[in-house]
């Protein structure tokens, strides 16, 4: 077989693979995020193609007993887990979920298998005046989005003032409370520790008492209720043979807590919900639908307001590296074309990641401003050859007309090509600007919270995309519709214009 | 009469043949003067190198006491003395899209002479009058018809009272009773004491309008052809 022969049967292998992936009726397909990483469930050291975890273990437990075959894992974004096993990509969801009322609403929740603690992590300099979230008004706190610790950290903005900052990992907050970007992190106790360790047991220290407690849950289908029970039934017998008091002292993770939970959940007639400390944080389905409004009409102003400084910052600088490019000295065109494409050849994501955070030791931005950096540079790359194309198509007669006339090569540029070339502008920049407002998306990454990533938190505690990503949608349309609309106007007026 | 441009030993190479060569002759002011030819053999690079456009191989062109010589097209600061000697109006007439009729004229006035708006304005309406396109003056260049873009073409190149004016193809887009305006136009402005050199392939109009006409043959043009 030929080279390519070899490589259309790989990616049609691959393809089978996928399209088949779900067809294994043995196995108990189980979806976590391995990107979570240890103890939950982290790729294997030894062979990164397989997981290991304390979750991993208790999926294995959990096959065993069900007479099931082998466990089989699927990655799956944290995030996405319940919208995941609703759609039926996996049986099981295990992965540090929390057990939540939404969560009990919505899907089938497994018995609590593991109690946690929400404890704030704050710098070593701190830790004598930092006490309990009542202690942070007006600082910034930072965890995981979508999370019982981000629920109480809304809660706790509106009765003590503090600042969420919500991340879409758990490794970032850590490191950015270190740098001093953030002033404190809520986050699971298994997860500070983690971070303390990894960050050699220095920078910061666990506050002892606990924010809120919670518990892990397998998340089922809500259609799968009885595979449910009898996996509740296997995690009983789990809890009585020792066998997941084993798995959790392996992993480290295993405390006193852990067995006073097994009792309560061994003791005649209890029941699954054991959410105790954090009911009042998580409000009833309906009413949250509503609550949500004001705070997805504030992304949508925060998407606004990102998109249009970022284009302004793009349209002076493309203007800089346009002018650069036609009229500078040799050295000055070979850097703008060197910028160029090197912005236009790497994705934005690394661009925002390597502002914001890989920059952070030179020179430590806030999020909002190093998101309009990346933003506003990224597109000046495309605005440069914008408006370069378009000062290249004013025609030469024009300029020629303008010097025969005395008229200085600035005049020139500033009376005749400037404004001829503006006109070819338009509609290209216009695309460019409605494609900037959808890329300000992506500096979710980075903390700002904006439209698409405050869509994803509502979506995420209302269990359903249907409704946010239709609010979504229309703030998106209701944004760029009418500046597309203006700008065809501006084209047409600007047909014949006085300077 | 003194030469207002006086071309000596005129030499351009173009793609290693020599497009022009050894050409010379002088226009005088008050006179009207015909560069004749089929298409391809150099008229309008003739007008473009007195217009301090192109460049040139050999020779020298002097207008109104300025000289070029070459080489390179000097700096544009250095050849602002020729901008104020030499109005050249384009065939496609190469109106500023984004402007008036107005405003093209105004343009060098305001910020070349760095007139005041008013002051431009009221120089620019009067050109525009005398060369019969008063009324036009708010219309934009792609509402204009072919006579009276050239017009105001003219207008713009006179601005600066230029003592010659350079003109490509000036019937290319004109019917007869429009030829017969334009030639009256030219006579008035050569009777203004100002010197015309036209670029033309319409014998008619050089024969009925023009003083002298200069043939200038296919490559290789001839050591002296006027």
């Amino acid at each position: 077989m030929n080279g390519a022969g070899a490589a259309i049967g790989c990616v049609c292998g691959i393809a089978l693979g996928l399209l088949t992936q779900h067809d294994q009726s043995r196995a108990l397909v189980w979806g976590g995020d391995a990107e979570g990483g240890a103890p939950f469930v982290e790729a294997d050291p030894a062979d990164p193609s397989t997981v290991r975890g304390f979750d991993v273990e208790v999926a294995a437990r959990i096959a065993g007993g069900l007479r099931h075959g082998p466990a089989r894992f699927v990655q799956v974004q944290w995030s996405n887990i319940d919208q995941s096993v609703e759609r039926g990509d996996f049986a099981l969801g295990l992965s540090g979920v929390e057990d939540t009322p939404v969560r009990r609403t919505r899907h089938a929740v497994t018995l609590p298998y593991f109690e946690f603690r929400e404890v704030l992590a704050v710098r070593t300099a701190d830790q004598d005046r930092i006490r309990g979230l009542r202690d942070l008004r007006g600082r910034r706190v930072g965890t995981l989005g979508a999370t019982i610790a981000y629920e109480l950290l809304l809660a706790a903005r509106d009765s003590t003032g503090i600042i969420p900052v919500s991340y879409d990992d758990d490794v970032h907050p850590y490191a950015d409370l270190v740098a001093g970007r953030l002033d404190a992190v809520l986050l699971d106790h298994i997860i500070a520790q983690r971070a303390l360790k990894r960050n050699g047991n220095e920078g910061f220290v666990i506050l002892p008492a606990a924010a809120a407690i919670g518990h892990y849950v397998g998340v089922l289908a809500k259609r799968d209720s009885a595979l449910r029970d009898s996996i509740d039934a296997v995690l009983r017998e789990a809890m009585r043979d020792g066998s997941l008091e084993q798995i959790f002292r392996r992993w480290q993770v295993w405390d006193d807590s852990q067995g006073a939970l097994f009792e309560r959940v061994l003791r005649p007639g209890a029941g699954g919900g054991t959410t105790a400390g954090r009911d009042g944080a998580v409000a009833a389905a309906p009413s949250r639908a509503l609550a949500y409004l004001p705070s997805l009409a504030r992304a949508a102003g925060v998407t606004l307001l990102l998109s249009f400084l970022s284009m302004a910052l793009a349209v002076l600088v493309g203007l800089a590296l346009a002018s650069g490019r036609l009229y500078g000295p040799l050295p000055l065109r070979i850097f703008t074309t060197g910028y160029i494409e090197l912005v236009r050849g790497t994705p934005l994501l690394l661009q925002l990641f390597v502002i914001y955070y890989g920059l952070a030791g030179v020179v430590r931005l806030p999020a909002f401003l190093a998101a309009l950096v990346a933003l506003g540079l990224n597109y000046a790359a495309y605005e440069a050859e914008i408006y370069r194309g378009a000062l290249e198509a004013v025609p030469r007669p024009q300029l020629e007309a303008g010097r025969t006339l005395g008229l200085s090569e600035a005049q020139i540029l500033r009376l005749v090509r400037a404004p001829q070339a503006l006109r070819y502008a338009m509609a290209p920049m216009t695309n460019d600007f409605v494609a900037l407002l959808k890329d300000s998306s992506l500096v979710s990454v980075i903390t700002v919270v904006e439209l698409t990533k405050q869509t994803a938190i509502y979506a995420t505690n209302v269990g359903s995309w249907v409704v946010p990503g239709l609010l979504c949608a229309i703030v998106y349309l209701a944004m760029s519709l009418p500046l597309s609309r203006l700008a065809r106007r501006l084209e047409r007026r600007w047909g014949g214009r006085s300077s | 009469m003194t030469s207002l441009l006086t071309i000596y030993g005129l030499g351009v190479r173009y793609d290693s043949r020599d497009l022009i060569r050894g050409l010379s002759f002088a226009v005088r002011r008050g006179e009207i003067v015909a560069l004749m030819g089929p298409s391809g053999v150099g008229k309008t690079t003739i007008l473009r190198v007195v217009a301090g456009l192109q460049a040139f191989d050999s020779g020298q062109v002097i207008v109104d006491g300025f000289a070029l010589g070459p080489g390179p097209i000097p700096a544009e600061s250095r050849l602002r003395p020729l901008r104020r000697r030499v109005g050249l109006v384009f065939q496609a007439h190469a109106l500023f899209e984004h402007l008036s009729a107005l405003d093209n004229v105004t343009l060098a006035l305001r910020h070349v002479l760095g007139q005041s708006r008013p002051e431009a304005e009221l120089l620019a309406t009067k050109l525009l009058a005398e060369l019969d396109v008063g009324s036009r003056a708010a219309a934009w260049p792609r509402q204009l018809s072919g006579g009276e873009a050239q017009r105001v073409a003219i207008a713009r190149a006179l601005a600066l009272d230029p003592p010659l004016l350079l003109m490509d193809e000036p019937t290319a887009a004109l019917d007869a009773a429009r030829r017969t305006g334009l030639g009256t136009t030219l006579r008035r402005l050569a009777q203004q004491g100002r010197g015309l050199l036209l670029a033309t392939h319409d014998m008619e109009f050089a024969r009925d309008y023009a003083d002298r006409a200069i043939t200038l043959a296919s490559a290789p043009p001839p050591a002296d052809a006027h």
